[in-house]
């Protein structure tokens, strides 16, 4: 049985752990009330922006762009969006287990990826996965550039004919408890046509004005994904930590215990000791 | 007395402003266009600078970066990438972006030829939004 000093000594270790789980925990907290007013504020851009490329489509007229095109598809490209870190419970896990799900798929087209997040590449760098880009360090707030950049690259693969279908894995954010990984398809854009309130007036013209609503439709929805993502991996980090907190106060608990047990024990020889060594001398 | 209407300028990080107005100017991608309420419904590309709403006689300036203008059943919604008032704009951070961009341009390195110009109109339309 270990000495009660030994059993002291993990007890301090382990509330030391408990207070850095539990810090942690509450840091985790703040950044995902930040990062779920992000998701909410970043809402009413995306809806518009979608509704409005929706009455473009409806108001007739010349409706075509590369960005439309739909390809037989030969080449899918993946956008997974992973972490930086780790320390947040089965967020990478179940993102990279959806990745490896989609690329299993057998039916003919090759597929791709483009990864964000340190984890997600560190995953798929040690196999034999096709990466074709990679972003890293996007940080705890993800801004509208970084979604910039992603999506410029993913629309210049897809324009070169290097891509026919780009998707988007990443977290849903559900609840603090909750985040479905979910893959949507990014290009090519499919608008639904709906509500032709009458004529538009479409200045300068309707080329000219898809040129700049698809990328930035294709922009927002892939910003929208990195929010939702950001806050799913903040969610999943609190519950990791919550209920690591949880196991170190347990365990605490436990080891306190098998301490007292310990410490009688030690008293218990040696009065028997004392006892012993008294009725020696009678 | 003009008939005010609504406007609503959001930007991917949140809704900037939406309220009534009696007037608006906003940068099109082919000049300045002038919007009054009962607007014909038109969608139009908007060009990086500013953007000008007149309520009550007092004239307000947003600053944007390029984005979207649709007009529909009297209401007017501006999309930009990027948009803040006069009081999100940081001087000094604009003046330095200014000096960055102005020194790119001069020294023409090559392919951030676009991105310096794009960045200096961005400064110089956040500047004007503080005048």
């Amino acid at each position: 049985m270990a000495g009660v000093r030994d059993i002291r000594r993990r007890i301090r270790s382990v509330a030391n752990m408990q207070q850095i789980t539990k810090a942690m925990k509450m840091v985790a907290a703040s950044k995902l009330r930040r990062a779920q007013e992000k998701v909410v504020a970043s809402r009413p851009y995306a809806e518009k922006l979608r509704a409005m490329l929706a009455r473009l489509a409806a108001s007739g007229g010349d409706f075509s762009h590369p960005l439309l095109d739909k390809r037989p598809v030969k080449n899918i490209g993946y956008i997974l969006v992973s972490s930086d870190k780790g320390l947040c419970g089965g967020f990478n896990a179940n993102l990279i287990r959806a990745a490896r799900e989609e690329l299993a798929v057998e039916d003919g087209a090759a597929r791709s990826l483009i990864i964000v997040g340190q984890k997600g590449l560190d995953f798929f760098r040690r196999r034999d996965a096709d990466i074709r880009a990679q972003f890293t360090g996007t940080g705890d707030s993800p801004d509208f550039a970084a979604a910039r950049r992603i999506a410029a690259q993913a629309t210049e693969l897809y324009a070169s004919g290097a891509l026919d279908e780009v998707r988007v894995i990443y977290a849903r954010f559900v609840s603090v408890l909750n985040q479905i990984p979910t893959v949507v398809r990014l290009l090519p854009i499919e608008p639904a046509a709906e509500g032709g309130a009458g004529e538009y007036i479409i200045e300068p013209s309707p080329a000219v004005m898809l040129d700049l609503l698809l990328p930035g439709y294709i922009e927002s929805k892939l910003f929208n994904a990195l929010l939702e993502s950001k806050a799913s991996e903040l969610g999943a980090k609190m519950t990791a930590m919550d209920s690591a907190t949880e196991n170190a106060k347990e365990m605490i608990d436990k080891l306190t215990l098998a301490m007292n047990r310990a410490r009688q024990a030690a008293i218990t020889t040696e009065i028997t000791e004392i006892v012993g060594g008294a009725a020696a001398l009678e | 007395m003009a008939t005010p209407f609504l406007l609503t300028v959001a930007a991917p990080a949140g809704e900037v402003f939406t309220g009534e107005v009696d007037f608006v100017v906003v940068p099109g991608v082919e000049g300045e266009l002038g919007i009054l309420a009962r607007h014909a419904p038109l969608i139009a590309g908007l060009a990086t600078g500013i953007v000008r709403y007149e309520r009550e006689g007092r004239v307000r300036k947003i600053s944007i970066g390029g984005g979207f203008l649709e007009v529909a059943d009297n209401k007017v919604t501006i999309l930009a990438k990027t948009a803040e008032t006069a009081e999100m704009i940081d001087r000094s951070r604009a003046e330095a972006a200014k000096e960055r961009a102005e020194q790119r341009l001069r020294q023409k390195e090559g392919t951030d030829l676009l991105r310096a110009e794009a960045a200096l109109k961005r400064a110089l339309s956040r500047l004007q939004t503080l005048n």
